[in-house]
């Protein structure tokens, strides 16, 4: 059947076509992990394509766990997450494997209250309503902390991740920090075993049950409290003074943690007059040494981009821009890759 | 008349395809056990058979024991057909026995449809339409006729281990209403004669000459349902509580394997912990044929005529 074939040839021709057209090749470069820092990186690979076309960047928010995962066993070309790697974890990669931090956030502690009052709160009180100790909005120990402000004899609901995340991370890494006792009990970690409360999947299904839950606590990245128009309460800090979580305060606290050479820190409760204290950073995960002369080349080139231009779209984001000492320390770390 | 030569080997081609196929099913089911065992050796050399009565789910201590989540997975299950089967059986019933035909076929759309929603809808509709109403309503009318009972006492928060219950009963409705539909159909219609003969009323003929032939049967849709509950995830999760506990009452949150799984699965960063969450799987494929083989074990010693065998 001659119709048939030429259906055919006509067939191959476009495809062969189509293979053509796109033969010019964009280098692509590919990186997967944490889901926190997702949309500020989503971000900066957009804007980065009109710095350089050539190259282009494919990201997966898949998860902490599975970044590092990836970039162990180098499937991806960088990696990403939410908590520092463990040193087992660490003496895993096949050669040298770097930590930079990209950007902050705060965790914003969130509650539903009959008038949506201004709430303070300090770490001791928190940890105990986490641990159950505190069980009524009531509680002396709440109280004195909020003067003035009405509090209700109603049960405290705890509202916590049920999914591993690096907010619980950051989130019980602070617990842990102003309360022995839960160090001892509970610990820190993605996923921890808590003594109370309900767990729900994700920032949106924790503010989802705090918004309808009445007396419920909860802790959310701060973009979802201020999406969810939640209201979240200002945090004592080490210097003793009431912050609210913010871009500023969390800049803050970057600025007075102590942050050692290899960026593998922790910066919950920073000294910081300013510094808000339930606060972390995200990291990239990057072979001190690049394998493909050509791929590494480019990710240190977007890198320094990052660093110089990228972090000034963070605050607009709710993410923390990096200080400018930790940018310059971070920059320096970027330009001795080599590759 | 076609060479009888040639029209032998479709005739094989075909025989050999099927057992292809059919053989693959068996392989697949034999990998997956495989690959979840290799998958949590770790944890089986840890943990041993201390895991499936451990109550213990603790990732920064690196102890991991499933009691908890089995204990979920079982009761939210079991809970859901309670509350799907009569509802699906009486739904096929009313369809196939009473229904004027032209209410047949919008319904039966209506539940195809049903079975057609995204898990995650489900979950969405549980999150701020079912669990607010549960919790300001059902809940608190249930505590307060029923609260001697141990099932219904305790702090009401609306996730629970009820709503997630009453979650997959609704997921599971449209199969194991379509299945007994055509399980009912399927009964011969000399039986209800025989029975209209004896004098019987509607109901006696519906009990005596539909109902108990067709008990097998149904009792397969019954099965095949509960297959579906015992793996529901993404919405158990967001309706559960996702809290580790055994609780004798139904307003507590729990928790179930496929939503642990789900949930931490892709921040796990230690060997054992992710050996644990496998095992979980592993428990998960063994609960699953385990149920499976007790409903064909209960399905042998079920007296009755009915012909239909479902599972």
């Amino acid at each position: 059947m001659p119709h048939k074939k030429s259906k055919w040839i006509v067939l191959i021709g476009a495809l062969a076509a189509l293979a053509a057209a796109s033969a010019p090749a964009q280098m692509l470069i590919n990186g997967a992990g944490a889901t926190f820092p997702q949309q500020i990186y989503t971000k900066w690979f957009d804007e980065y394509q009109k710095v350089d076309p050539s190259v282009r960047f494919n990201y997966q928010g898949i998860g902490s766990g599975g970044g590092q995962k990836q970039i162990l066993a180098e499937t991806v070309d960088f990696g990403a997450s939410d908590g520092p790697m463990s040193d087992d974890n660490l003496a895993k990669a096949p050669r040298a494997l770097w930590h930079i931090p990209t950007v902050a956030g705060a965790v914003a502690v969130s509650y539903n209250l009959e008038g949506n009052p201004q709430l303070n709160l300090d770490g001791p009180a928190l940890a105990q309503i986490f641990l159950g100790t505190i069980t009524k909005w009531n509680d002396p120990a709440i109280a004195a902390l909020n003067d003035g402000v009405k509090l209700p004899a109603e049960d405290i609901v705890v509202v916590h991740r049920s999914d591993g995340s690096g907010t619980s991370f950051i989130f019980t890494d602070y617990l842990s920090s102003v309360s022995p006792a839960w160090k001892q009990k509970v610990g820190k970690g993605v996923s921890v075993s808590w003594p109370v409360g309900l767990g729900g999947k994700g920032n949106a299904g924790v503010a989802g049950q705090v918004k309808q839950t009445p007396g419920a606590i909860g802790y959310v990245e701060l973009a979802y409290a201020h999406q969810n128009m939640l209201p979240f309460a200002n945090m004592k800090n080490a210097a003793g003074k009431f912050i609210t979580p913010s871009v500023d305060s969390v800049t803050a606290a970057l600025a007075s943690a102590n942050i050692p050479d290899d960026f593998r820190f922790s910066m919950v409760n920073a000294p910081g007059e300013g510094a808000y204290p339930i606060a972390g950073t995200t990291w990239l995960l990057v072979y001190a040494e690049q394998k493909d002369h050509a791929k590494g080349e480019k990710l240190v080139q977007f890198l320094k981009w990052a660093y110089s231009d990228g972090e000034k779209f963070a605050a607009g984001l709710d993410y923390a821009p990096l200080p400018e000492a930790l940018q310059k320390r971070a920059l320096e770390k970027v330009a001795s890759i080599k590759y | 008349m076609l060479p009888a030569r040639s029209s032998r080997v479709p005739d094989i081609a075909f025989k050999w395809v099927a057992a292809f196929a059919a053989g693959m099913i068996v392989v697949l089911i034999v990998l997956v056990g495989w690959e979840l065992y290799w998958g949590s050796r770790l944890s089986l050399r840890q943990f041993g058979f201390g895991f499936l009565w451990s109550s213990e789910w603790d990732p920064v201590q690196d102890k991991y024991g499933a009691l908890p989540f089995i204990f979920g997975t079982l009761v939210s299950s079991l809970l859901a057909l309670l509350l799907a089967v009569p509802l699906g059986v009486a739904t096929a019933l009313f369809l196939t026995e009473l229904a004027p035909a032209r209410l047949r076929q919008p319904i039966v759309m209506a539940i195809e449809m049903l079975a057609a929603v995204p898990s995650v809808i489900f979950g969405l509709w549980g999150i701020f339409v079912l669990i607010p109403w549960l919790r300001d309503h059902l809940f608190v009318w249930l505590k307060h006729y029923l609260g001697f009972l141990p099932l219904f006492q305790g702090p009401i928060y609306g996730v629970s281990m009820l709503a997630a219950g009453i979650i997959i009963a609704i997921m599971i409705l449209p199969i194991v209403t379509s299945i007994s539909r055509e399980i009912l159909r399927s009964v011969p219609n000399l039986q209800r004669e025989a029975a209209y003969a004896l004098g019987a009323t509607r109901w006696e003929v519906l009990r005596i000459a539909v109902l108990s032939y067709a008990r097998r049967g149904l009792f397969g849709a019954a099965v095949l349902g509960l297959g579906r509950a015992l793996g529901e995830t993404m919405a158990v999760t967001m309706v559960i509580g996702n809290r580790p506990q055994i609780a004798a009452s139904l307003f507590a949150p729990g928790y179930t394997l496929a939503s642990v799984i789900a949930n931490e699965f892709a921040e796990a960063t230690t060997d054992l912990y992710l050996n644990s969450l496998f095992e979980l799987g592993l428990v998960l494929l063994a609960v699953t044929i385990l149920v499976n083989i007790a409903a064909q074990v209960m399905l042998k010693s079920m007296t009755g005529t009915g012909p239909i065998r479902v599972t």
